[in-house]
């Protein structure tokens, strides 16, 4: 870091316990979001939106999810893949299935799923870890990619076994054009990841930290292993769940199982490894690096 | 009873070879603790420089004898493991010692990708052919007790002969030679065993080297059974569940794991499949590992994995 906390006197616990206690910080990520959300817009144009700013906007969210997986509570997970799937899936059926379903709940809710989900699969971890784990993970991912592609019921009978979403409106805004995407990805990316940066400064956020540096240890000092790490599978797989479920909504439209392969859960692994682990932060820079990949994706 | 069996023996035989690339796996994480995710892509390396000396041979030096020609393709095909396994220790694990067991699986995913790729590139990239003279026609067994008897793949049952015999040498290389102690040693302690003087990088090497030939083998038989093409390296993906299964660190645990994964598999696409709309192998095979080690979490015979604060 190029500044330090020095001179920057506490007088109150609010001001000590903020997001950002540091004023450099806080002042960064406000330019930050200000410049996303006000200067981007009108410079860049159509084809750097959608090739790059909103794929780079979603995984972006997906690695930040993982990263509380693998970085804060040290459960490698190959199965990101499977847990976007799971979103994009259960979205797509709340939205076609019930009537008048508005996409951002439908969104949530695909996130609630992947949650589920993921908390099941989470429960070997309680038992299997390490390299271990991370092998065993992979069943999720397999799995889904199976489901997606053999169980009909899921993709809606649909004959060729991709979904495709109707256009999206939320609230009586119709998110069609790629800014109006762009913008749309960039509030839930902004709201999930200070949701996630205030997590992990707290109780439960140390907990995980505590069980990635040394399991037994933490058990000892009082911390539930069980709950630390199904809580952390738990939001790691909401938050993937979301991205995946915009993945598909807003940046693919129309899609099959092939796109939520295991080549995105390799994907997103290394973002999180590239930019170095457990930094909520990092998963936006080392996705900026990645760039090259969102014109294959 | 007949078809039971048939799908029993088919199985078992699959599950050789998963343990083939299995092994590969094992011996690497053995040595130096690295999960070499990277396996499949050797395996298909290997097969692709063979499938292409196997060609190139007849056609710059004239020799058409076809043994000799498989066996220097074989040769050089294994001169390029070789070098393939100096590079990534030079280059690339070489710089990673002492990482995170984590950030050394994702260096060796990266392997797998450019490997992938490069191969492709030097070898071609269509599909090839080994030809090593393995048996193709079926053969019938038991015929007196079954009605038609049972259907054995000769080409799969060799492979299964040539596993085990691998297995077999491996084990007596690993135990009764001097550089099988070395390699043991490194495994069991890196700065034990570099205190007294045995070279790291060189044993690395040879690591990755032995490891380049059990890939080869597996290729050969792997790309003789379905073709030398990019699918090949998804073989891996199915030793995955062998590999945990049977335990990291286990040369043993290899082979009972590909023979559990093989038959379950078999037998779970035959009786439980059509149930559940077919194509359940590859997640089943997982789902199995995952049972076993909720029940050894350490595998069938990895080593018991002690925690101390």
């Amino acid at each position: 870091m190029l500044y330090r906390e020095n001179g920057q006197f506490k007088t109150s616990y609010q001001a000590d316990q903020q997001i950002f206690p540091i004023a450099q910080d806080r002042y960064l990520i406000l330019a930050l979001i200000a410049a996303a959300a006000i200067v981007v817009p009108f410079i860049a144009s159509e084809y750097v939106f959608r090739a790059l700013l909103i794929p780079f906007l979603i995984l972006s969210l997906a690695a930040l999810g993982l990263n509380i997986l693998v970085g804060y509570c040290g459960q490698i997970s190959l199965g990101t893949g499977g847990f976007m799937a799971v979103g994009a899936y259960a979205a797509y059926n709340l939205l076609v299935r019930i009537e008048g379903m508005p996409a951002v709940v439908a969104i949530l809710l695909g996130g609630v799923f992947a949650m589920a989900f993921g908390v099941v699969f989470g429960i070997p971890s309680l038992r299997i870890k390490g390299l271990y784990l991370a092998v065993a993970t992979l069943a999720a991912q397999f799995f889904c990619d199976w489901a997606f592609l053999r169980i009909k019921w899921l993709t809606n009978d649909s004959a060729s076994g991709s979904v495709s979403v109707p256009e999206l409106m939320v609230f009586g805004w119709n998110v069609d054009t790629p800014i109006d995407k762009y913008l749309f990805c960039l509030g839930f990316v902004v709201i999930f990841a200070l949701l996630a940066k205030n997590l992990v400064r707290g109780h439960t956020g140390r907990e995980w930290m505590a069980i990635r540096d040394m399991d037994v240890a933490a058990a000892v000092i009082g911390i539930r292993p069980v709950y630390a790490k199904l809580t952390a599978f738990a939001v790691s797989s909401f938050i993937v769940g979301v991205a995946g479920a915009l993945w598909g909504f807003v940046h693919l439209g129309s899609w099959e199982p092939a796109a939520f392969n295991i080549t995105r859960s390799f994907d997103l692994l290394f973002m999180v490894i590239i930019g170095g682990l457990g930094s909520i932060m990092g998963s936006f820079f080392r996705r900026g690096l990645y760039c090259d990949r969102a014109h294959r994706a | 009873m007949g078809p039971f069996l048939e799908t029993l023996i088919g199985g078992l035989m699959t599950g050789m070879l998963y343990s083939l690339v299995a092994l590969g796996f094992v011996l690497i994480f053995k040595a130096s603790g690295v999960f070499n995710f990277a396996q499949g892509a050797m395996v298909l390396f290997a097969a692709l420089a063979m499938a292409r000396f196997a060609e190139w041979i007849p056609a710059l030096l004239g020799i058409e004898h076809k043994v000799l020609v498989n066996l220097m393709a074989f040769i050089l095909a294994m001169g390029v493991m070789i070098m393939l396994a100096w590079v990534v220790e030079r280059f690339v694990l070489g710089k990673l010692v002492n990482q995170e067991g984590v950030t050394l699986l994702m260096a060796t995913l990266g392997i797998t990708y450019f490997m992938d790729g490069f191969g492709q590139t030097v070898f071609g990239s269509d599909i090839y052919k080994i030809d090593v003279g393995l048996p193709k026609e079926p053969m019938f067994l038991l015929e007196d007790v079954f009605q038609g008897g049972i259907l054995v793949n000769q080409e799969e049952l060799s492979a299964a002969i040539i596993a085990a015999a691998l297995v077999a040498l491996l084990a007596a290389f690993f135990q009764y030679t001097g550089t099988g102690r070395a390699l043991r040693a490194v495994a069991d302690d890196h700065q034990a065993a570099q205190s007294i003087g045995i070279p790291l990088e060189r044993i690395w090497v040879i690591v990755w080297s032995v490891a380049g030939f059990v890939a080869l083998v597996a290729g050969i038989i792997w790309g003789s059974k379905l073709g030398v093409q990019f699918s090949l390296s998804q073989v891996a993906l199915k030793a995955l569940p062998v590999v945990i299964l049977g335990g990291l660190t286990s040369v043993p645990g290899a082979i009972v794991g590909g023979l559990i994964i093989g038959v379950g598999e078999k037998l779970s696409e035959v009786y439980i499949g059509p149930m559940l709309g077919g194509g359940i192998e590859i997640w089943f095979a997982y789902a199995l590992a995952l049972l076993f080690l909720l029940v050894r979490p350490q595998g069938l015979y990895g080593e018991k994995i002690i925690d101390r604060v």
